[in-house]
C-alpha cells in the first residue's frame, strides 16, 4: 500500500510478564474507518492506545517492532509525544469534557499546542463545532458548562476538541457504547463526514457498527491479528475459520 | 458454540428442503403425464403449484425474518441469500413443470405425432441435474455442484436434437404437424430452461460454500 497513515510492523507488547499484543503487522489506509473488533480482553484497546502511547502511562509496558506515522516510528524512546497526541487524538467510552465551559474546552488543547489570538480561537471553536454539527445549537451557549450537555452532546463535544488541535488521526475506543440507538446513529453519520478529512481506527464491541461504518476491518484474538482487510470481505467471507466462528456468535 | 440460529437455519433448511421435493416431484409428474398421456396426472401438477407458490412466499418470509432479527454474517448470510435465491429457482422449476403439464394437455388432445426419445432423455437430464443441485446443497459440495454446471451442455445439446428433429423432420415436410410438433417443441425448451435454473443453484452452492462467485464465468471453475 503507498503511504499507509499507520503502519505497524512486528508490534509485540507486554504488560509486565503478559503478552497483550503479538506480532501485529497492519497498513492501516488514510482517510478511511478501520473498525478493530475481537472478544473483551483480546488486546484491540490496547492496540488503539499504543497508536498514541496512550499505554506508556500504565505499569510495566513494554514494547517490541515499530508502528510509523508520517514517517517516523512514534515508539523510539525519543519520539515527541506531545507531537504524537496532538497529531494522533483520542475518543473515549464515556464523553469526558473538562469541567469548564463548551467554548474552553474546545481551545484547551489549542492553547498548549498551538500560540493562538483570541480571534483565532473564535474561529477554530466555529469551525471545530461546525465540523460535529454542534455549533447551531451550541452558538449561544459557549459560555456555559459542558458538564450540562446531553451524553451525545459531550461525545461531540470531545470529538470537536480533538478537532482544533488538526489532528490527522483520530483513535475511538467504543464511542458509541454509552449512547442510545439515535445517538450512536448521528455519531456514525458524524464519523462518516470526518473521515473526508480524518483517518480514523475505532475499536468497537458492535459488529454491526464496524460493518455499517468502516472501510477496514482487523480481527483481534487473544493478541494476535488473525486477519485484516477490507470490511465488506471480512463480514461476507473471512479467510480465517477463527474470525468465522467470531462474527456469527460461535466463538466462546 | 450452539446457538439458537442453528436450530433456525436448520428450519430454513428444512423447508427448502421440502420445496426442492415439491419441484422434483412437478417435474417427475409433469414428464410422465406426457409419456402416459395421463391427464389427470398433468392436472394435478397445474393444481399442485399454489402450493409451491405459497411455500416459495413462506421461505422468502424467513429468509427477511432471519436477516432482521439477527443481521447474519460471513457463512451465515451467505447461507440465507442462497437459500433465498434457490427457492426462487425452485419455484420457477415448478412454474416450468406447469408449462410442460398444459403442454401434455394440449398434445393428449390430438393423435400421436411421434415416439418420445430425446425429449424423456432430456428429461432424465434436467431431474438429475435438480437432483445433485439439492444433493450438493445438502451436503455443501462443490464438487457436486461443478458436476451439474458442467451436465448443462448435454441438456443443450439434446434440446438442440429435439428441435432440429421436429423443424426438419416434421414442420418443413408438414406443416399441419405443427400443432403437434411445436408442443413438442416448447417442451423441450421448458426442460432445457429447468437445467438453466439447477445450474444457477449449482452456481450459488459454490458461493455459499466458498465465497466464490462463478456466476456469468466471472469465476474459475478449476
Amino acid at each position: 500500500m503507498d503511504n499507509p497513515a499507520i503502519l505497524v510492523n512486528g508490534l509485540n507488547l507486554w504488560y509486565g510478564g503478559f503478552q497483550a499484543l503479538k506480532g501485529i503487522n497492519a497498513a492501516f489506509r488514510g482517510k478511511v474507518i478501520t473498525s478493530i473488533i475481537g472478544p473483551s480482553g483480546c488486546g484491540k484497546s490496547t492496540l488503539l492506545r499504543v497508536f498514541n502511547r496512550m499505554n506508556d502511562l500504565a505499569e510495566g509496558v513494554r514494547c517490541s517492532g515499530e508502528i510509523i506515522i508520517d514517517g517516523v516510528n512514534i515508539l523510539e524512546k525519543d519520539a515527541d509525544l506531545v507531537a504524537l497526541r496532538k497529531k494522533v487524538g483520542m475518543v473515549f467510552q464515556r464523553p469526558n469534557p473538562f469541567p469548564l465551559s463548551i467554548y474552553e474546552n474546545i481551545v484547551f488543547g489549542t492553547r498548549i499546542h498551538l500560540e493562538a489570538k483570541k480571534s483565532d480561537l473564535d474561529c477554530i471553536v466555529e469551525h471545530s463545532l461546525r465540523a460535529v454539527l454542534l455549533w447551531d445549537e451550541l452558538k449561544d451557549k459557549l459560555n456555559r458548562s459542558a458538564l450540562g450537555l446531553s451524553l451525545e452532546q459531550k461525545q461531540r463535544l470531545c470529538i470537536a476538541r480533538l478537532l482544533a488541535v488538526k489532528p490527522d488521526i483520530l483513535l475511538m475506543d467504543e464511542p458509541c457504547s454509552a449512547l442510545d440507538p439515535q445517538a450512536t446513529q448521528r455519531i456514525e453519520e458524524l464519523m462518516r463526514e470526518l473521515k473526508r478529512d480524518y483517518t480514523i481506527v475505532i475499536v468497537t464491541h458492535s459488529m454491526q457498527q464496524a460493518a455499517r461504518i468502516s472501510d477496514d476491518t482487523g480481527f483481534i484474538l487473544l493478541g494476535e491479528l488473525v486477519e485484516f482487510g477490507r470490511t465488506e470481505r471480512i463480514f461476507t467471507k473471512p479467510d480465517d475459520r477463527r474470525t468465522e466462528d467470531y462474527i456469527t456468535g460461535r466463538y466462546g | 458454540m450452539e446457538r439458537h440460529f442453528d436450530e433456525e437455519l436448520g428450519n430454513l433448511r428444512k423447508e427448502l428442503l421440502r420445496m426442492a421435493a415439491m419441484a422434483q416431484e412437478a417435474i417427475f409428474n409433469s414428464i410422465e403425464a406426457l409419456k402416459s398421456r395421463d391427464k389427470s396426472r398433468a392436472q394435478e401438477v397445474i393444481d399442485t403449484d399454489d402450493k409451491i407458490d405459497r411455500l416459495e412466499l413462506e421461505v422468502d418470509e424467513k429468509c427477511i425474518d432471519l436477516i432482521a432479527r439477527h443481521q447474519p454474517m460471513a457463512g451465515d448470510l451467505r447461507f440465507i441469500t442462497t437459500g433465498m435465491k434457490i427457492n426462487s429457482e425452485l419455484e420457477r422449476i415448478a412454474d416450468l413443470a406447469v408449462d410442460i403439464s398444459q403442454r401434455a394437455l394440449e398434445l393428449i388432445e390430438k393423435p400421436i405425432l411421434k415416439p418420445l426419445i430425446d425429449i424423456p432423455k432430456l428429461s432424465v437430464v434436467a431431474q438429475n441435474m435438480v437432483r445433485d443441485a439439492i444433493d450438493a446443497f445438502v451436503k455443501r459440495d462443490v464438487s457436486l455442484a461443478k458436476q451439474v454446471m458442467s451436465a448443462d451442455s448435454e441438456a443443450d445439446r439434446l434440446r438442440n436434437l429435439v428441435q432440429d428433429e421436429l423443424i426438419n423432420d416434421y414442420m418443413a415436410k408438414d406443416i399441419s404437424t405443427a400443432s403437434r410438433a411445436v408442443p413438442l417443441l416448447l417442451i423441450a425448451r421448458h426442460l432445457e430452461r429447468i437445467c438453466d435454473h439447477a445450474t444457477n443453484i449449482a452456481e450459488d452452492i459454490i458461493y455459499m460454500v466458498e465465497g466464490k462467485v462463478v456466476k456469468h464465468h466471472t469465476g474459475d471453475l478449476s
